[in-house]
């Protein structure tokens, strides 16, 4: 699961959704759930005026150019259809959206046929797209007819060095077993990935590594790689000159576009429906290309791009409204602010007493100690993904991650300094005959402050750094322009989250360090007389 | 007061305390005394409970203690530590009244005994505002003793209350404290392994070795009619310097 979701993606819409009721909350979630709903009530201004008392539709998209366009055009047919859309872009990946779908975080996206057959509902030998309709229906889904165009996998090399080497398909591959391959992380472990294609054509290769799409394309350039795997609608095929190898024994499916929105969609909105099918069969593989390559190649926002071809092929007049730095700013940082503070606090609430009983208990401690260093070893992105189940999407999956991230250094840290207290201090608190609740509270957590707060202080910088994956499951934040800028290859966009982020944990820093003055007791800080 | 019968305490392989019995009478100032790892402090912990022991018991008038009531107990005794146990965080004044405060004593009463305590431990009232952190190493010891009798306790354990300060201002608390024995008439066990400190407060010295009781009784018994080699040894060893060159002059 973890590999959709190191595909990065984005463009700048300021149409962020923040204000969904999130159905489906566990127990844990409910305190979570309390306080977002609370602090969202007071960012929905700021984000659109919301009239109407129904909650907008959500279109999702994929972390990756293409589908965002495509989630920007559905976003704005339904706005146009006089239905409230927001669009929640560049989710974590295929599973993340499908989840997402089927719990009714999000309405609609656009999908790939050859992804629900060979990923999300693999080995159930659907062939026709009305099989596959049929299939997903079962599920509580609608499919659309093709959009048009089929942005299948494909293999590709410089053409320069296809040429060199006299490759024209894939099955001539096999002639030059030293060729360096660079996958995608999510092609090296889908069932129609690397794996299988291997198989398939008997390949020998053997030096293949998983990176980032957009960074394979400088790999072949520079020549760290030989062979990548494209999108057959990529942008930039054309721009780095790629030749994209014939596919000879037929093995990549076809992965046509299609847009997939939940049943319900039609008694909320049935206008809506209409308004993005019109866009069956609308989209050629060169059409695509061409939006695809305006919105990465030209540097032209998704938004303006879905806008221009909407308004060209349908006469739909959308509106569009331009963001401004300071606006993504703000917004931002109350993002950001919301994902720290939160999941910081509840951190500290629970970890505190971990840290005491830890202290106390010395069988418990081991277990204490050990479970939250566990947690801390689980990659933060698998993490994510874990709590996606549970959670859905947005700010509860990345709270609950950053909260459980946030335990280990305070409870060690209020372990140690509780352990650390000499013994004849503590011997004398116990031999003035003070009950142990009073000795914690009056001498034991005291004397233990500087270390609880040292604790809290690294949760809270560490926080701030991971709340920027936040972005991969729709939680916004600083992490937004960080993804959208690694996509488009924007440093300026990377800066806008990077430098926030970084500027935020300093202040964060510093706050602690400045109350540490009412933290901790005076007679701590002074230093020792001589 | 105080009756500790057949008690012993080990920590895991070692020893430190064999089946020992002893007695502490009512008023009289007792002084533990031997080489380190006698045992000393470890008779002394008992008699707080600090720690338990494995085996007999420790009655404190005449009743067997009993862990529940161990809270109460330690009301009844004042402890003091070589380097004074006092909390950093704390005041000098904080530190005394940490006790009274929980035990919800009014403000005025608590100010009262502050005022008693300073005067009869010698400790200036307006260095009570100070921290440990800010207070030399005797006047630790006399705000720990203030602490150790703010509650006016009828036991006073000292362990080695004098062991970390230099000659002069140990020789200046060494005659304050006997004073203070003298006016408040308490029952106190000290623990020391000076022979000097041990003679020069004590009633009653109980000399310790290898977790046993060699011999009790006053300094004089001790050096005139020592039951055994050790106590003469352990005397010799602390005839200081001086007495040895007043002696062969």
């Amino acid at each position: 699961m973890l590999q959709h979701i190191f595909l990065f993606t984005s463009s700048t819409s300021i149409f962020k959704n923040f204000n969904r009721p999130f159905a489906h909350v566990t127990s844990l979630g409910l305190f979570f759930l309390t306080v977002i709903s609370f602090s969202a009530d007071g960012f929905t201004g700021i984000l659109h005026a919301t009239e109407s008392d129904e909650r907008p539709i959500t279109v999702g998209s994929k972390p990756f150019t293409e589908n965002v366009i495509l989630g920007e055009m559905l976003t704005q047919l339904v706005r146009s259809s006089q239905s409230e859309a927001v669009h929640q872009k560049e989710l974590g990946g295929t599973r993340v959206l499908w989840n997402a779908l089927l719990r009714g975080d999000i309405d609609v996206y656009a999908e790939y046929t050859g992804t629900i057959t060979q990923e999300l509902l693999a080995g159930q030998g659907m062939e026709s797209d009305e099989e596959i309709a049929m299939a997903v229906a079962k599920h509580g889904l609608q499919m659309s007819k093709p959009i048009g165009f089929n942005n299948t996998y494909a293999i590709g090399m410089l053409e320069s060095s296809a040429e060199a080497l006299g490759i024209q398909t894939v099955s001539d591959l096999n002639q030059h077993p030293h060729l360096l391959f660079g996958f995608s992380n999510e092609f090296m472990d889908r069932g129609d990935g690397w794996p299988s294609l291997r198989d398939a054509y008997r390949m020998p290769h053997k030096k293949v590594r998983g990176l980032q799409h957009d960074l394979a394309y400088r790999g072949l350039e520079n020549g760290s790689i030989d062979v990548m795997d494209l999108y057959s609608t990529d942008a930039e095929i054309q721009y780095y000159s790629l030749r994209t190898l014939h596919d000879n024994l037929n093995h990549f499916p076809t992965y046509n576009a299609v847009i997939l929105y939940r049943d319900d969609l039609a008694e909320r909105a049935p206008k809506s429906i209409a308004s993005i099918r019109k866009l069956e069969g609308l989209i050629s593989d060169q059409v695509m290309s061409g939006l695809n390559a305006r919105a990465k190649i030209e540097r032209v926002e998704e938004t303006l791009v879905a806008a221009e071809f909407l308004r060209t092929a349908l006469q739909t007049k959308t509106m569009v409204v331009e963001s401004h730095v300071t606006d993504r700013l703000i917004q931002r940082t109350q993002e950001h602010l919301t994902l720290v503070l939160i999941s910081l606090v509840a951190a500290i609430l629970i970890a505190v007493p971990l840290g005491i009983i830890s202290a106390r208990a010395a069988q418990l401690g081991q277990v204490i100690l050990s479970v939250t260093g566990a947690i801390q070893t689980i990659p933060s992105l698998a993490l994510l993904v874990f709590m996606i189940p549970i959670f859905g999407i947005n700010e509860p999956p990345a709270i609950a991650a950053l909260f459980l991230y946030s335990l280990l250094p305070i409870v060690r840290n209020t372990y140690t300094g509780i352990s650390d207290i000499p013994t004849t201090m503590r011997e004398s608190a116990e031999a003035l005959g003070l009950p142990s609740s009073v000795r914690l509270r009056k001498v034991e957590l005291p004397l233990a402050s500087r270390s609880i707060l040292a604790g809290i202080k690294t949760s809270a910088v560490i926080n701030v750094g991971f709340a920027t994956i936040g972005a991969f499951i729709g939680a916004g934040g600083y992490g937004q322009p960080i993804l959208t800028g690694l996509r488009l290859d924007d440093l300026g966009l990377i800066m806008e989250g990077a430098i926030p982020a970084a500027i935020l944990a300093l202040v964060i820093q510093w706050l602690f360090e400045f109350s540490e003055r009412w933290l901790v007791p005076k007679g701590l800080r002074l230093k020792p007389v001589e | 007061m105080l009756q500790l019968t057949d008690v012993s305490k080990a920590f895991g392989e070692t020893i430190a305390l064999r089946r020992t019995t002893l007695s502490i009478e009512s008023g009289s100032t007792t002084v533990l005394i031997g080489p380190s790892g006698c045992g000393k402090s470890t008779l002394l912990r008992l008699m707080i409970y600090l720690i338990q022991p494995d085996t007999g018991s420790v009655q404190f008038n005449g009743c067997t203690i009993d862990p529940k009531d161990v809270i109460e107990l330690r009301h009844r005794m004042g402890y003091l530590i070589q380097d004074g146990g006092l909390f950093p965080h704390l005041s000098a004044r904080d530190n005394v009244a940490l006790l009274a405060r929980h035990l919800r004593w009014d403000q005025k009463h608590i100010e009262a005994r502050l005022h008693e305590l300073s005067e009869l431990t010698r400790f200036p009232i307006d260095g009570l505002d100070r921290f440990p952190g800010q207070l030399s190493g005797g006047q630790k010891q006399r705000v720990s003793l203030m602490r150790a009798l703010m509650l006016d306790p009828e036991v006073l354990l000292l362990d080695e209350p004098l062991g970390a300060l230099d000659p002069i201002v140990r020789s200046e608390l060494q005659s304050d404290l006997r004073d203070i024995f003298r006016t408040l008439k308490k029952t106190v066990v000290v623990v020391t392994h000076d022979i000097g400190e041990a003679g020069f407060l004590g009633d009653k010295l109980v000399l310790l070795r290898d977790g046993t009781i060699v011999q009790q009784g006053s300094l004089h018994d001790l050096v005139n009619s020592p039951s055994d080699p050790f106590v003469k040894q352990f005397i010799n060893a602390q005839r200081t310097a001086l007495q040895v060159l007043g002696n062969e002059a």
